[in-house]
């Protein structure tokens, strides 16, 4: 289980406020609500990539005690965003983008047979490709680990139907699998209700 | 009021060792009154077209065709006539991602007063029917939020008066109700007499506006013709498979991936990816000379 119990965080100001929320192994929890009101907030702590002021979050049993570089718990997660541009290092090829987490690259052509880019696309840069190869490369990236969580933060927004289809397609294949949990922050009701097993809403921002 | 007529244009771009065939042959009109978007994937050459229209293109690129507003080719124009009677006096650009083209250093009202300025508009005007609060202009671009760096985006596309707005991806990352109020904003101008090109992603936001819906695949317009029709009816493979990838109908994927815009088929492009497609199909299929057009051999 990766668990939120009453998690406040922010910056400077506080952006959520004694949040709690747990993401079960094999299930797909969606995350719903306003701009502005603490999603990508509660994904970076969820991420262990930001530091929250009050609250705890707990992994498989284990509470956190570190964020960002000295989470030890970091590669148990992976994380997608919303911008896959700039979430790639603009020089590197998408095999490397794909293999940075790896030890090895014995499994980079396995990860991109799962997200269907072909050897050709390895071979590019970011800016040789579209945003939604470019996000494909990313979802490799964040599955090299074998994560046993996924944290999608508005994942699709710059994708088409087809793709985003493709991408949830490929995630549900790796959740079956391996049994992990997801969090999926969208904006999009629609496709929370398809996607997701139920589906939190964080209320809107209090007026400062 | 004149149309827009754009008429067998192509861009390419010419890299070391290849070329990048990012537009081909694309015909459309954009009528006064009418809202026309042009979806399609990412990468598919609509936000290359937009950038040729408005004469936005890098230096190794090559076009061919021509784009007519009035008695302006807008393909051959040069950069001087199109800063001084064209951009944002008939033709505004909602740029993609607006949060990033505006200046950091400046607040909204700055950038929308100079506009005014050289457009001849009224900035607080243009900020009202945008949206804008007066006290929001004072804010620099990092303090606005997304919603409403799209406002001030929108405002100083329309401060000149533009009778054509080209709006690129303007719903990403924007959420439902600020989606809704923006697409009402279109429709508002649209129904006023101006016209607007919806480039997209998101049929939603297509079929809730648009009056006709362009389907590009592979920088070729492969489907065009009434909204619904294209949406609910459609003829190309690719246009079904599209609108069935939605969450809310069939929500699977479009097999395969587009061709590599540098190494295109022959034939029809999406010939690869189609279940229909036959031998006849290894040439390449014209567009239809019809209210709802198609390219396609083997239509749905």
């Amino acid at each position: 289980m990766l668990t939120a119990n009453g998690v406040t965080a922010g910056y400077r100001e506080p952006v959520i406020t004694d949040v709690s929320l747990t993401v079960q192994p094999g299930r797909t929890v969606g995350l719903a609500g306003p701009s502005g009101s603490g999603k990508s907030t509660l994904a970076r702590v969820l991420a262990l990539l930001h530091k929250p002021f009050g609250g705890t979050v707990e992994i498989d049993g284990e509470t956190v005690t570190g964020f960002r570089f000295q989470a030890v718990q970091r590669t148990r997660i992976g994380v997608l965003f919303q911008q896959p541009r700039l979430s790639v290092d603009p020089r590197f090829t998408l095999r490397q983008a794909i293999a940075e987490p790896l030890k090895n690259q014995d499994r980079v052509e396995e990860l991109a047979s799962l997200v269907m880019l072909t050897d050709d696309l390895l071979g590019r840069r970011p800016h040789e490709v579209s945003d939604g190869q470019l996000q494909r490369a990313c979802l490799a990236r964040a599955l090299a680990l074998n994560p046993r969580y996924l944290i999608c933060d508005e994942m699709t927004t710059m994708l088409d139907a087809s793709t985003t289809a493709a991408l949830v397609g490929v995630i549900r294949a790796y959740q079956r699998e391996s049994n992990a949990g997801v969090l999926a922050i969208s904006h999009d009701a629609t496709l929370l209700t398809r996607w997701a097993d139920e589906t939190v809403r964080l209320s809107a921002p209090r007026p400062r | 009021m004149v149309n827009l007529e754009i008429d067998r244009v192509s861009v390419r771009f010419a890299l070391k060792g290849a070329t990048v065939e990012a537009v081909n042959d694309v015909s459309l009109r954009i009528r006064p009154g009418e809202c026309v978007a042009l979806v399609g994937e990412s990468g598919c050459g609509k936000t290359v077209l937009a950038s040729a229209l408005l004469g936005f293109l890098p230096g190794n690129a090559e076009t061919s065709g021509s784009a007519r507003l009035g008695d302006v080719d807008l393909l051959a124009a040069s950069d001087h006539e199109l800063a001084t009677t064209i951009r944002g006096r008939q033709i505004g650009l909602i740029p993609q991602s607006p949060a990033s083209h505006l200046t950091p250093v400046r607040t909204a009202r700055s950038q929308l007063e100079e506009a005014a300025r050289v457009l001849g508009g009224d900035a607080l005007q243009a900020a009202e029917r945008a949206g804008l609060l007066p006290e929001h202009l004072d804010r620099y671009p990092h303090e606005l939020s997304g919603g409403m760096a799209q406002r001030v985006a929108n405002a100083l596309a329309l401060v000149g008066d533009p009778w054509l707005l080209i709006a690129d991806e303007p719903t990403t990352g924007l959420d439902r109700d600020l989606v809704d109020g923006l697409l009402d904003e279109f429709r508002r101008l649209v129904d006023d007499g101006h016209a607007v090109l919806l480039i997209t992603h998101d049929l939603a936001a297509a079929h809730r506006i648009a009056d006709r819906i362009a389907v590009m695949y592979a920088g070729r317009i492969v489907e065009v013709g009434p909204a619904h029709e294209v949406l609910d009816n459609a003829k190309h493979p690719y246009s079904r498979g599209l609108a069935n990838a939605l969450p809310e109908r069939d929500f699977l994927p479009i097999p395969g991936q587009p061709p590599l815009l540098t190494d295109l088929p022959a034939g029809c492009a999406f010939a690869p990816r189609c279940e229909q497609a036959t031998a006849i199909c290894e040439d390449r299929p014209v567009l239809t000379d019809d209210p709802h057009a198609v390219a396609c051999h083997r239509p749905c």
